[in-house]
């Protein structure tokens, strides 16, 4: 029965890191842009809610109302400025620019909010509460609810992509960004839009993180970047179900770790991801070869 | 196993191929000078100075290094604290069954070449920024491996055995000797490893390396070689900083601070040069030093001139001398001087497009 209580536990968590990992994928696979600033810029989004909620005492669950287009027009400024000049420069760069943005956020965080650590709506029932399956597994809402956000979150990008025309632009700009520009579009443009959508979804991570568990400076690169970066390669790169398959895949993998040794539950998750660079390194789906 | 196949026959042309404008000669005594004065400084200076330099020392071997991965060989390793963290450990493993700390430094470096190994063949699978993030988890998996250990003083670390018969000036004066001698051999290493023939390759692919796959360079052999080299030097560094601390603290060795600080100072001073690391290295202590008491400012302004320098001076500060005066201290590249022009001297560097025989 605790068996079963790890897998279900690991499984509803997967959502959460899926949800880490979409904007990660998402920008990889437009811009091929892997932004090492990702779990900071989680963090930021997380920080904002807890502003937000503070100043303007609105719900707590409404607050991605106001923290998710903040998020996304500093995605949108972020990608149009400093990404994409490092973009034109050359991958190094890109890498060395978004390594220098993680490393001034999280100490930027920790010279003004202090290392000490925040929740999110802590004390409120959804974040505390849980029901029961039978008479050892205990399942909390707030899990529930993420997991079922991540889902939306994915299947709302997958429509997007697939169905609508922006989606159309994105892709194709994506694949030849040059053909894009004399088709009339400002690839420039789209890779902003591109970058909004990600840290849409960042902002949503950040929030789910935070009211998951507490947010403190540190753990954009600790937890948030890293575990979204294995979800992504358990899962196959490029594949936006194969990201939610890499978020369960890892989630279970610490929920069993953590059942074996309660002390080896990050262990567990690194070398699962470890064993499938060995075994698949093009993850668990993926339609096309690696870039 | 040579990393280059055969070039043709030189081509009979009217131009002469030189290392260097100046005498190399020069620049040989100067360093040795540098190298004589700087063994002086326990006997001139306060001990705090040493301490000081002793972070300067960690820093440039560090720097070098991830100059050598990022500036030549493009492979942009955000995981080396993983290195650093070995280096400290193999150290405090061997001490803990009796060997001197500055003994086993050697051994902790080799040690922690032998262990890139295994470590290449997992995350060479992946490319460019995945690359990244992959030997960042890395890294984050062999602390966690580390920690399980109860003998190594599972997360909280050890203090370092072996140094307590030793009077604490004594201490910081053999351990800035140490230091010296790490950073000496790491930065002459790289010197003599540039000038050959992995110097050719690592050039070729830090200029074009579809250019350099095309021309018979093996590109994946020496990128291992560059990994193996840069776990020894940040092994070495690695080993230098518990010894210089007294302890090993598993979240402090295996630190990412530690990638942010060789990667800022490589990147301000200038990559794939190795003058450049030495100015970054300068301006990371002078930032440090005067920023001491404003916590994680200097990491704030570090972080943001080195986006500033990768954005608008890409060949760093040592590039901004290098573009006018045509200095090189470290002579690694070379020079075309055309015979029919003689004032007119060509570097075959990567800003122009000249291209010398191989």
């Amino acid at each position: 029965m605790a068996w079963l209580n790890a897998i279900i536990q690991g499984v509803l968590t997967g959502g959460l890191y899926a949800l880490f990992a979409c904007g990660l994928s998402l920008m990889f696979g437009v811009m091929k842009v892997v932004n090492l600033a990702h779990g900071d810029l989680a963090v930021v989004g997380g920080y904002v809610a807890i502003g937000v909620i503070t100043v303007t005492h609105i719900p707590v669950l409404w607050s991605f109302v106001i923290v998710v287009p903040v998020m996304a027009v500093l995605g949108y400024a972020l990608q149009r400025t400093l990404i994409q000049s490092a973009l034109d420069r050359g991958v190094l760069t890109t890498l060395i620019v978004t390594l220098g943005l993680s490393v001034v956020i999280e100490n930027g965080l920790l010279q003004f909010f202090t290392a000490n650590s925040r929740g999110i709506g802590a004390s409120m029932a959804l974040v505390t509460g849980s029901f029961s399956l039978g008479s050892q597994i205990q399942i909390a809402y707030l899990l529930v609810l993420i997991f079922a956000v991540a889902v939306a979150v994915l299947l709302g990008l997958q429509w997007f992509l697939s169905r609508s025309s922006y989606g159309r632009l994105i892709r194709a700009t994506a694949d030849d960004q040059e053909a894009v520009q004399l088709a009339g579009a400002d690839y420039r443009h789209v890779f902003g839009i591109a970058a909004a959508l990600a840290l849409g979804t960042v902002a949503l991570a950040g929030i789910g993180y935070g009211m998951y568990s507490d947010l403190d400076p540190t753990a954009g690169t600790d937890t948030i970047l890293l575990f979204a970066f294995v979800a992504v390669v358990i899962g196959g790169l490029g594949s936006l179900w194969g990201t939610l398959l890499g978020g369960i895949v890892l989630g279970v993998a610490q929920q069993i770790g953590a059942q074996i040794n309660i002390s080896d539950e990050l262990l567990a998750g690194y070398l699962v991801f470890l064993l499938v660079l060995v075994l698949r390194p093009q993850g668990l789906v993926s339609r096309r070869a690696q870039s | 196993m040579s990393v280059v196949t055969k070039a043709g026959p030189r081509p009979a042309g009217s131009f002469r191929v030189t290392r260097s404008q100046r005498n190399v000669a020069w620049t040989g005594i100067g360093a040795l000078v540098v190298v004589v004065v700087l063994a002086l400084f326990p006997f001139i200076v306060y001990p705090g100075t040493t301490t000081i330099m002793v972070q300067g020392f960690i820093v440039l071997t560090l720097a070098s290094m991830w100059n050598l991965l990022a500036g030549y060989a493009g492979l942009v390793s955000v995981g080396q604290q993983a290195f650093v963290g070995l280096g400290a450990y193999f150290v405090l493993i061997l001490a803990l069954h009796g060997t001197s700390p500055f003994a086993a430094l050697p051994v902790a470096a080799i040690a922690c070449g032998v262990a890139a190994l295994p470590l290449w063949w997992l995350v060479s699978r992946l490319r460019s920024g995945y690359f990244s993030i992959a030997t960042w988890v890395l890294a984050a998996t062999i602390m966690l491996f580390i920690t399980r250990f109860s003998a190594l003083g599972s997360g909280t670390g050890l203090p370092m055995p072996g140094l307590a018969g030793l009077s604490p000036n004594v201490l910081t004066a053999y351990t800035y000797w140490i230091g010296l001698a790490v950073t000496v051999v790491a930065l002459a290493g790289m010197y003599l490893l540039l000038r050959g023939r992995l110097g050719l390759v690592l050039t070729a692919i830090r200029d074009d390396e579809v250019a350099a796959r095309s021309s018979g360079a093996r590109v994946g052999l020496a990128r291992l070689l560059v990994f193996v080299v840069a776990g020894v030097g940040c092994g070495a560094a690695g080993a230098l900083l518990a010894i210089s601390q007294l302890q090993v603290q598993p979240s402090d060795v295996f630190s990412v601070q530690w990638t942010a600080e060789m990667a800022f100072a490589a990147i301000i001073g200038g990559l794939g040069t190795i003058e450049g690391p030495i100015i970054g290295t300068i301006v990371y202590i002078v930032l440090q030093q005067t920023l001491a008491s404003y916590n994680a400012w200097y990491l704030i302004i570090f972080g943001l001139f080195a986006i500033v320098v990768a954005l608008y001076a890409r060949r760093g500060l040592w590039g901004l001398v290098d573009s006018r005066l045509h200095v090189r201290l470290f002579p690694v590249g070379y020079w075309l001087r055309l015979r029919e022009d003689a004032d007119r001297v060509r570097r075959t560097g990567w800003r122009r497009g000249t291209s010398f025989p191989a």
